[in-house]
């Protein structure tokens, strides 16, 4: 006798009282695979867990948010932000696509070169600059942004004994009606100090001003903001032409747009909350075409969007290790991923769907990672179907900031896969080994032997 | 182990405990199985049932089995 599927047994109890009309759905759709690939045959030929990025994703999401962009505004250039996510050969489908490179230290710059990035189509960004990158991008021409008075006098400095006048923007930091305001990075436009390093670095005649740039938050759920930072840096660009005879070429607004990842503790998911990148791009490109500027001068827009071109074309696949009860009655699943390599659980409610068929009994529970520490939660609280050990489950946009982020703690980082348009997968980066992990260790002798 | 007396149930997997006012779903395995241990079936008897019937081996049994037990305690369903 053929013997009848079983499920494990469970009761949910039945709340009465008012329901959350808010309230999502169950996924009741197994997500069985990933771009035509099966996610089973994923993770059986790279193990469990393993991030896949969908390069179709990418492609598609990229083209979206030019197309956004230059349909409003005629002259729109992308920089792949690499902190975002800078395996090579994500950074490459950027690049393929068109995108110059954004960095924030010497490490990266160098990884865009080592890409094939020209050096003038990176952008150097962020606080910390050495005299010896600082060289290396005057040599390559880069555009390099501004942090700080210091870093001012420390490019005035170097150019002391170069020819070369590097092609330099400032950093801004503004109010734009958002808490908190960034105005950690840059200089404040409020205050005059934003005014006083343009006025300095034209009277050192030294140091090329060719743009602007600002970037006024991440995850932003304004797009009104963009169009307050974009008139500010207009202001500016308008005051250096009038006051100081320099043309601004370009206004980078940076990055910040969000993903459609909900955001912790928030009451609605983030795709009926988020503003969509349309918005942005009209907010944006509205307030500089209505600024004045005269057809043959308006400057070049840059864009530095890292997350919301990267979030969605990311996956985590992984596998159940255990089922357990709490003390308090809750299901808790643990999972063979955690914190270790998903930091933006700390951010997100990660949409996770199970890798196979179900029923629709559900149940809620907290999802625990496999660390051994108590920080290690996924989620809070989920609702998914009656999951057992060895079950498989998506974790949907996590392609921003994980694999950058990720620590190598308690876990090894696993494996990184790419599904190419036509379906075929590629190893991106290789698992880490306890060799390579150790191979930046020294063993001082007299510790090298000991006896139990 | 015995589901306390006053508990109602119903074939499609609805409980309810009149002592508290709580009410449960049930999915078909733990409606079963409710169901036997309310016609006074034991323990070992109701899993050689499941056994038989069921794809399931032994080891999964045993541990959805006292983990179903503790479910059925934090509900209250159990005579303690």
């Amino acid at each position: 006798m053929q013997k009848l599927r079983y499920e494990r047994p469970v009761i949910q109890k039945m709340n009465a009282g008012l329901m959350n009309k808010f309230g999502t759905r169950t996924e009741y759709e197994p997500v069985k695979q990933i771009d035509g690939v099966a996610v089973k045959a994923i993770i059986e030929q790279y193990g469990s867990p393993v991030f896949v990025i969908s390069e179709r994703s990418i492609r598609r999401t990229y083209q979206d948010a030019v197309r956004a962009f230059k349909t409003r505004y005629p002259k729109v250039q992308f920089a792949w932000s690499y902190k975002t996510n800078y395996i090579n050969a994500v950074c490459n489908v950027f690049h393929q696509e068109g995108s110059w490179a954004e960095v924030v230290s010497g490490f990266e710059y160098n990884k865009a070169l080592g890409n094939g990035v020209p050096g003038n189509k990176i952008i150097f960004n962020g606080p910390e600059k050495t005299n010896e990158e600082l060289k290396q991008a005057i040599e390559n021409e880069s555009l390099i942004h501004i942090d700080h008075f210091d870093e001012l006098y420390q490019l005035i400095d170097i150019c002391e004994h170069t020819s070369k006048k590097p092609r330099v923007a400032i950093r801004v930091n503004m109010d734009t009606g958002i808490y908190p305001m960034w105005d950690r990075f840059g200089f404040n436009y409020e205050n005059g100090s934003a005014w006083n390093a343009l006025t300095k670095i034209v009277a050192s005649g030294k140091l090329q001003l060719t743009g602007l740039h600002c970037h006024i938050g991440t995850y932003m759920l304004s797009s009104e903001a963009y169009a307050v930072a974009a008139k500010k840096l207009i202001s500016l660009a308008q005051d250096c032409k009038t006051k100081l005879d320099t043309t601004i070429l370009y206004l980078d607004l940076g990055g910040g747009f969000p993903s459609a990842n909900t955001l912790r503790g928030a009451y609605l998911p983030a795709s009926d909350t988020n503003p969509s990148l349309e918005e942005f791009a009209e907010a944006i490109t509205n307030t500089i075409l209505n600024a004045g500027f005269k057809t043959d001068e308006l400057p070049l827009l840059i864009l530095e969007t890292g997350r919301a071109l990267i979030d969605e074309a990311g996956y985590l696949l992984g596998t159940v290790l255990a089922n357990k009860r709490l003390s308090d009655g809750r299901r808790a699943t643990i999972m063979d991923f955690g914190v270790n390599i998903m930091f933006t659980s700390f951010w997100y409610e990660h949409k996770i769907s199970p890798a196979q068929d179900f029923t629709h009994h559900t149940e809620d529970m907290v999802l625990y990672g496999p660390l051994c520490m108590n920080i290690d939660v996924v989620r809070e609280t989920i609702n998914l179907p009656l999951l057992n050990r060895g079950d498989h489950v998506v974790v949907h946009r996590v392609g921003a900031y994980n694999m950058t982020q990720w620590m190598q703690f308690i876990q090894m980082r696993p494996n990184v896969v790419m599904i190419d348009e036509k379906g075929n997968t590629h190893l991106i980066r290789e698992a880490e080994s306890l060799p390579y992990i150790e191979q930046l260790e020294k063993m001082p002798g007299h510790l090298a032997q000991f006896t139990l | 182990m015995m589901i306390k007396k006053n508990v109602a149930t119903s074939d499609s997997g609805f409980i309810f405990n009149p002592a508290t006012g709580d009410s449960f779903s049930a999915n078909p395995m733990a409606a079963e199985i409710i169901s036997l241990l309310k016609q006074g079936d034991s323990s070992a008897s109701i899993k050689k049932i499941i056994l038989e019937k069921y794809e399931v081996e032994s080891g999964q049994l045993e541990k959805d089995w006292d983990d179903f037990m503790l479910q059925l305690r934090d509900a209250n369903l159990i005579e303690s």
